[in-house]
């Protein structure tokens, strides 16, 4: 273990953590705010990596290496509007009823999966990241990649994005104010259906940027949504449910102790160790680090 | 009038029970069983693909023994226990005479007793880490002897004496891995690291912060599946390529090479006994007919050359045998040899086959060029003599 090695493992808990955060991101609008149990959720990611794929297809040949940037309004948009369909059709019909939202939830996400393999085949799609992002950051005999920066840029751009539009703009406060207490916030005026629909297409479409990120350092492929959907469930969870600072804190969290147990004990054990630690963490603190107030959460 | 009617039935049915018989004795079924379905589809659908394939030529060609084969087709849906039962109602329902199917290590082990309960025959076609042998299973995929053992020799001998073993967490890698450990060490050369990650897994950062410490002179890669495409995606972001730090792998054939994207792959090595690019004459047919049904650009990797060539061994020990029946199939299908895709190969008494072993490397469109091939055919060794000192095949 020498100096090197543990600067390397900091930097992995770092980058493993923007990856998780990325992950949950769209998870704290749906689950943490809706309290809708959607295990689609990791299919957005998918639907985001696809749509990463065909924009590196259609925009690569004219736009060159910046196709990547044609592709995050694309699997901000794709995303989004797979949301709103699911929700409008589905989700709607289903609020207060967390065990019926599951069951539906899942069995969508097996539909978006068969139709992945439909459309592109079982085997997945290549996407290489553009020649610009494949350099590394040389910090004496500490490699950092710059596709791993990148991906902890934008973990930290979609985290501030989130920030301001649920703390600073009208939206948020319309969402916190549902969040908080519906039928008051309907009684002043809220469409509550309607901001219903948008939070959780803007779930989705965040789940969709995410998408971009992964794939550039994962697969793309039917089952890479479902790779990803428990650890993010974990990150909202233990970062208190309903809070996107929380989420943000207990990713980096998560991110170093897995780091840190990768690098003292082996990789297949490190997951272990890491859920062993969460559950003895909910034991003590059951609502999370950072835990919201509000009257639903008091009810349920 | 009413006499008229019975003639016309009796004669009807007398007609018919005829056609019943005929179909009966003019038809024989065998099975397929691959996951169609779930995480496994990506591989075994294009296996199922080459045993049909096989399958439609025999048939063409007038059949086995002058009777058709009849494919029952069943999906072990990535799901071992459906495997087992799959696997118990082709043998006790379809009664089907073989059975052509399998891919994990798990889904073998959950189909092993039903051949063995039901006195079935099952042709399995990928390689896999020995330490098993069953009188009701031809293991035609690689021994470890066949593609492990061959891919370390070739390493040393590149003068790569510093080896660090990556696989996924599953008894494939970690057999394998054990019995090249006791053949690093036999060769003293240096085991620089070990790791396993969970099927599946897509995180790197820390397997290649070791490998980074650990400084090796080549990687020799048991993940499965998806997880080779973040592994080298990462690994490249890293700053490693082949000419760096070069990477020998087990489970990447054609297939995966082009899912996992060439760019990626470019320079990096895979131990087979087949790939698509073999020149010999069995091979160019097989490509083409495979490419002529499944589309011009489908690759074709060991285990799909395998199942093809399976089939044909089924049909010649079955020939031989001048029976249908599993248990006369078995007894003479040893010794059979034949001019497969894979070149030369011959069935040993274990029931696993003697071939050869290429090391190839990638390059342009997912294909692997030779630059090393075993000298002759390798005879298969299901038993390590290292790790496994003492077991052998009944």
């Amino acid at each position: 273990m020498d100096f090197t090695f543990i600067s390397g493992q900091l930097f992995t808990g770092l980058s493993v953590g923007s990856i998780l955060l990325l992950a949950a991101l769209g998870l704290a609008l749906s689950f943490g705010l809706m309290r809708v149990i959607n295990m689609a959720h990791g299919e957005f990611l998918m639907v985001g990596g696809y749509l990463t794929y065909l924009a590196a297809q259609w925009a690569g040949p004219t736009l060159g290496d910046a196709w990547l940037w044609a592709a995050f309004p694309l699997a901000f948009l794709g995303a989004a509007l797979l949301g709103a369909v699911m929700e409008f059709t589905v989700i709607r019909r289903l609020y207060g009823r967390p065990l019926d939202t599951l069951l539906a939830t899942f069995g969508i996400s097996l539909i978006l999966q068969q139709a992945a393999r439909q459309l592109f085949g079982s085997t997945g799609v290549p996407v290489t990241a553009p020649a610009w992002l494949g350099g590394a950051l040389q910090l004496g005999d500490v490699t950092l990649p710059f596709v791993r920066l990148f991906v902890i840029a934008l973990a930290l751009i979609v985290l501030g994005g989130m920030w301001w539009l649920l703390n600073r703009s009208r939206f948020g406060m319309h969402v916190r104010a549902v969040n908080q207490n519906r039928e008051m916030a309907a009684a002043l005026g809220v469409n509550t259906r309607s901001l219903d629909l948008l939070v959780f297409a803007l779930g989705a479409g965040v789940a969709g940027v995410a998408g971009v990120g992964l794939a550039l350092i994962a697969p793309v492929n039917p089952t890479v949504g479902a790779a990803y959907i428990v650890n993010a469930f974990l990150v909202v969870v233990v970062g208190g449910v309903g809070s996107v600072l929380g989420g943000a804190v207990a990713a980096v969290l998560l991110g170093f102790v897995t780091a840190l147990a990768e690098g003292f004990t082996s990789v297949s054990l490190a997951q272990a160790i890491l859920l062993v630690l969460i559950v003895a963490f909910l034991q003590w603190k059951p609502r999370g680090l950072i835990p919201t107030k509000s009257r639903a959460l008091e009810e349920a | 009038m009413s006499k008229l009617r019975s003639v016309c039935t009796t004669t009807l049915s007398l007609v018919l029970a005829a056609a019943s018989s005929a179909s009966a004795q003019g038809a024989v079924k065998v099975g397929i069983l691959h996951s169609l379905t779930g995480t496994m589809a990506i591989s075994e659908i294009t296996v199922a693909n080459a045993a049909q394939l096989a399958i439609d030529e025999i048939n063409a060609a007038g059949g086995v023994m002058g009777r058709k084969i009849v494919v029952v087709k069943e999906d072990g849906a990535s799901d071992w226990p459906t495997f087992a039962t799959k696997a118990e109602k082709l043998l006790t329902q379809d009664k089907v005479a073989t059975v052509f199917g399998g891919w994990t290590s798990a889904s073998r082990k959950s189909m092993l007793p039903v051949f063995e309960k039901n006195g079935g025959l099952l042709f399995y076609p990928v390689q896999f880490e020995g330490n098993e042998c069953s009188p009701n299973i031809i293991y035609t995929g690689a021994q470890p002897n066949q593609q492990a053992l061959p891919a370390l020799e070739w390493a040393l001998s590149k003068g790569y004496k510093k080896i660090f073993l990556l696989g996924s967490d599953y008894v494939y890698p970690r057999t394998a891995n054990l019995i090249l450990k006791k053949h690093i060490t036999a060769k003293k050369a240096t085991l620089s690291g070990e790791e396993y990650v969970a099927l599946g897994g897509t995180e790197f950062s820390s397997v290649i912060n070791k490998i980074k410490a650990a400084k090796p002179d080549v990687i020799i890669n048991t993940l499965n599946g998806d997880s080779n495409v973040s592994f080298f995606k990462q690994y490249q972001a890293a700053g490693y390529k082949a000419s760096t730090l070069p990477v020998i792998s087990f489970s990447i054939a054609e297939q995966e090479a082009q899912a996992i994207g060439t760019g990626l792959l470019n320079g990096q090595y895979a131990t087979w006994n087949y790939f698509q690019s073999l020149p010999n004459p069995a091979n160019r047919k097989f490509v083409a007919a495979y490419q002529k049904k499944y589309g011009k650009d489908a690759a074709i990797t060991d285990p799909m050359a395998h199942a093809y060539m399976d089939v044909y061994l089924w049909k010649a020990a079955v020939e031989k045998a001048k029976s249908f029946d599993p248990m006369a199939v078995r007894k003479a299908i040893v010794g059979i040899s034949m001019d497969s895709p894979l070149g030369k190969i011959t069935v040993a008494p274990n029931g696993s086959l003697t071939q050869a072993v290429y090391t190839g490397v990638s390059g342009a469109g997912g294909q692997f060029k030779v630059v090393a091939q075993s000298k002759g055919v390798v005879k298969p060794e299901p038993y390590d003599t290292l790790a496994f000192p003492g077991k052998t095949c009944p």
